[in-house]
Parts: C-alpha cells; structure tokens; sequence
C-alpha cells in the first residue's frame, strides 16, 4: 500500500521549515564572513602596494637548505624548496609516527606487566614526557646533540650505530651493498646519517606523543572484557600470543579514534621544529615569506599542507577502523 | 578406585583477607560427572576455575590430569590444554568467525596444520548441531547457538575433562534446553566434567555425584538419587528448599 503523499501545510512551526532556515542563514553568514575578510584584505594590499599572486613560486629562492631528500640548490625555484620543505616534514611525521606507535604500544602493554619495575617504569616514563611541554623537549635533545653528545672523532658507539655531534649514523645500502659509518675528518663516511635537527625534531616527537600513545593503548587493553583474556588463558594460550590474537585486535577499536587525533599532533608539532632550524615546510615557508613579502600565500601554502597531510591522515585511519570494528549483525 | 584425574587435598584460598576455599579435599575420577551446586559466593566457581589455573590456590595440592599446579608457566599450559572450559558469559572473540574461534588453539597451541583444524572444528560443530553457521561471527548468533560453539572450541582441543561454570545462567529460558541437550550427549560419551549449576534436573539426568558448598567448604556429596531424596545437613536442605520449592 502506498502511503497518501502527505504535503504539509505550510508553518512557521514545521521542523522542516525551521531546519532550513537555519541553513540558509548559516550559509549566508559564513559567505559574508569569507567575502569581508578576502575584500578587506585585498583592499588593505593594494593600499600597501603589496603584490600578490602565486607567481614568485617560479623564481629562484636564493637559500640554501641544510637537508633534504632531493637534489636541490639556491638557485632553483621557490616551489622546489617548498617540496623540500614538504618532504622534510613529512619524513620527519611519518618515521615518528611509527616510532611513536611502536614505543607507545609496547609502554601500554608494560603497564599491564606482572613484572612490578616493568610497570613503574611504563608508569614513570607516561607521566614525566607526557608533562613536559614538547617544545622545551625538542630543545633538550637539540641541545644533547649538540652540547652533551661527544665530537664526530670519537662518536658513542652501539654496534655499527653511532651517535656523535654529527647527529645518529647507521649502516645503508649503498652502491649494491652495505656501508658502515665511521669517523672522518669532519663528518661521517659511509652509511648514512641523520641530521641532528633531524634527530632532534624526531626525539621530541617520539618520546612526547609515545607517553600519550601509551595511555590510549593502556585504554583500549583495559577496555576488553576479562573474560576474553580467561577464554583464552583456558585454550592454553601463552600469554604472547594472547595479546597478539585476542587482545591488541579488540583493543583496536577502542585505540583508533584517539591514535588519529595523535598522528594529527604529530604532524602539526613537526613545525616546532622551526626552533631548532630544521627546515621543515613552515620554516621555508617562513624563510620565502621574509625573501618575498607573500604572506597571504605562504601562510596560504602551510594551510594547504596542513590539511591535506591531515585529511589524507584521518581519512585513511577512518577506513582502517571501519575495517577493524567487530561485525554484529 | 584408580588414580583420580583431579585431586585437590586440604586446598586453601584467601581473596585478599577473604578465605574463599577453606580445605578442600576431593577427588574427581576418569570420567566421573560432578555437579557443584550451593548459594552464590560459596566458592563453587573459584573451585574449578583453580582447576585449570584461572585462580592460584595457596595452600595444599592440586594435581590434575598428572600434573601438579604450581606456579611452573609449562605446567599450567598443559594442564590447560588437557582441560576445556565453558564459561557463564560464552567469553567467545567476537572479531573472530565462529570457526576461526575454534581453530585458534589447535592451531596455535597444538600446533596442527590449518587444514586439520578446520576439518577438526567442523565436525565439533557438528557435534553441537550448528555447522552452518561457522563462518558467522559471534554476535550475530543467540545466546544458545553462541554456548554450543563455545562447548565446540573446549572439545577441539580434545580434553581430558571439561568445566562448564554455570554455562546456563545467562541464557534465555527457551535456549537452556539446547545446551543442556549438547551437555547430556556429552556426558554419555564418557567425558569427565565438573559442572557448576542450578540446573537440578541437568544434575539428576547425568551426574555421578552431586557436590553442595557453602562458605568455602563442601558440605556434602552424595549420588544425585540420595542427595535429592534425603540430604544430610541443614544447611543442604534449605538450599534445596529454596531452589526446589517452586
């Protein structure tokens, strides 16, 4: 049976009407916001006689940058040193991002260790990173690098891992086989190194979002019913494989939601690392907007790179979750 | 009598300050059926949790299956292998299919080739009469399909002996029955099995012996017949009362 088209009689008392109308004005005060702010601006702009527009970005930049993943020298354009400050950040956001989940993951199960100085130190560890404010923590391992930590001759050694003023060297594939980093006259040879900015902005990021990380996973663990982990100590299930199989996967979908917001902090912190001069996409974007007067769009470009780094990150978190959640009907 | 599967002797636990088994001294045969009845808190569920190590006792032993329980990691993963265990709550891993819930231990623990496993835990389903539903998940099952795949994944392991801990008391009134049936078949196979419950007629039907506690001690045992007719104690007598009298 069909049901009789039920047209509404017009009224000002209609949830219908009302939910329109509050989007009708929503949308009006928002298009005069963005319409004031744009006028105003250009308006102020041409005032000033400042130019505007995105075509410095073909110019030569005419700075030099301390590291980066792609050939790139003073004299090529504004854009190229952009996408080394793009790929800078990135680097930096990514490596921490694993590093970071690993630690936290392994700092949320310590807490549930039977082993008492396991969990003091998972404990300890929490509340005294998580308590420090990042910026003064980047400043910290700036400065053990290069302060504290001994000249490029006589490095601290772990196996083939160095650890100097010259930052953290490591063997790396290099020509068809590996290259093992030892100390040359003013920098290592062979290997590879990372920088210690680099090394710096990465420790920050590590050990402060890892603190947070670990509370989220403590969370997600705590989270799953007691008598999952009796079913399971029941099959015969050592306890490994009971957190491998039983517990991490069910604490997933507790853990994800949050773990996005901290994969979003760790990309967006990234840009404290214009205090220690490692040249992520902020400080070049800074660096251009001093060269170039374009502060509309630099400031415009670190948006950019902000939000599509950040959509892509939740995006993608939001299917993993939607892949991991448990199916009930 | 034969060497007893499960022997606890003078067995003593302390929740905290709280003394929960107060010298428990019983002795469970090759394929014996117990049935463990008595108020709730009287320490019938900590019991046969210690027998397969869910709880530590701290004083006395408690060999089962040959092995004594201390706090040897290896021990305690034997005697749980050789053990199965149905609990109130299903306590199935909901992000697991039904017969990846079965072949996780065989698997893992036992370490069988996959394909063994599946064939294995097929048939345990059939033996619970619920094998189209082995790639469902958990939640999508009632409750009662839910405890039959849970008696399916203790018996896929093949044990020695199985504990249910009140397998029933969660489940809707019509699905009691389906469970039970599973039970009953299983218990006239010759599966030893130590069963918390109130299910008074499950216990008249199959058990060997019936245990009462209260407070921590077991009060009295005797064949079903006997304890239902004539029990002993005071104690046993208003239990059944209260249980019995509607």
């Amino acid at each position: 049976m069909r049901r009789p088209s039920a047209r509404k009689r017009w009224s000002w008392r209609s949830q219908a009407f009302r939910g329109l109308l509050w989007q009708v004005v929503a949308v009006l005060l928002v298009g005069f916001a963005v319409w004031f702010l744009a006028h105003n601006t250009l308006e102020n702009m041409r005032a000033r006689g400042i130019q505007s527009g995105f075509d410095f970005l073909k110019g030569p930049a005419g700075f030099d940058i301390g590291e980066s993943l792609i050939p790139y020298d003073a004299l090529d354009p504004y854009w190229k040193a952009f996408l080394v400050g793009i790929l800078n950040t990135l680097r930096v956001a990514i490596i921490g991002i694993g590093v970071a989940t690993l630690f936290g993951t392994l700092l949320g199960i310590g807490r549930f260790s039977a082993n008492a100085i396991v969990r003091g130190l998972c404990y300890a560890y929490t509340e005294t990173f998580r308590n420090v404010p990042i910026l003064l923590q980047l400043l910290f391992w700036y400065l053990v690098f290069t302060e504290v930590l001994p000249p490029v001759a006589e490095p601290v050694s772990v196996g083939p891992f160095l650890l100097s003023k010259a930052g953290f060297s490591f063997p790396w594939w290099v020509e068809g086989r590996w290259s093992v980093p030892a100390p040359g006259a003013f920098s290592m040879e062979g290997g590879a190194s990372a920088t210690p900015e680099f090394m710096a902005v990465l420790m920050g990021l590590v050990f402060y979002t890892s603190a947070f990380i670990g509370e989220i996973v403590r969370a997600g663990i705590a989270a799953v019913p007691k008598g999952q982990v009796e079913a399971a100590s029941a099959l015969g299930l050592p306890r490994g494989l009971q957190v491998r199989k039983v517990i991490l996967p069910q604490a997933l979908r507790v853990i994800i939601p949050p773990l996005t917001s901290q994969y979003l902090n760790i990309t967006k912190n990234s840009s404290l690392a214009v205090a220690i001069g490692y040249p992520d996409v902020v400080s070049i974007a800074n660096t251009s907007l001093n060269n170039t007067g374009r502060a509309v769009e630099c400031i415009s470009i670190i948006m950019l790179v902000y939000l599509v780094t950040s959509l892509s990150t939740a995006l993608f978190m939001n299917w993993y979750n939607k892949r991991v959640a448990i199916q009930e009907r | 009598m034969a060497e007893p599967i499960i022997l606890f002797e003078k067995v003593n636990k302390w929740f905290d300050g709280f003394h929960v088994l107060k010298d428990i001294d019983l002795q469970v045969a090759a394929g014996e059926r117990i049935v463990i009845c008595g108020p709730s808190g009287s320490g019938k569920s900590t019991l046969i949790r210690c027998v397969n190590r869910l709880e530590e006792h701290q004083e006395g032993r408690l060999v089962v299956d040959g092995v004594e329980l201390g706090d040897d990691v290896k021990a305690i993963e034997q005697v749980r292998r050789n053990v199965g265990m149905v609990f109130q709550q299903f306590n199935l891993f909901p992000h697991m299919t039904v017969l990846e819930n079965l072949t996780l231990a065989p698997v893992y623990v036992a370490r069988k080739p996959k394909a063994e496993a599946e064939a294995n835990a097929m048939k345990q389903l059939e033996r619970v009469r619920i094998a189209e539903q082995a790639h469902k998940y958990p939640l999508q099952l009632s409750g009662g399909q839910q405890q039959r795949v849970a008696i399916a994944r203790a018996l896929c392991l093949t044990p020695h002996i199985m504990l249910f801990d009140e397998p029933t008391s969660a489940l809707d009134p019509e699905m009691i029955n389906e469970v039970l049936e599973v039970m009953i078949e299983l218990a006239g196979q010759g599966m030893t099995m130590v069963c918390v419950t109130h299910e008074m007629g499950f216990a008249k039907a199959v058990a060997d012996r019936v245990i009462f506690m209260d407070a921590g001690q077991i009060v009295e045992q005797a064949p079903p017949e006997e304890f239902f007719s004539n029990p002993k104690s005071d104690r046993t007598k208003d239990f059944l009362s209260k249980i019995l009298g509607h």
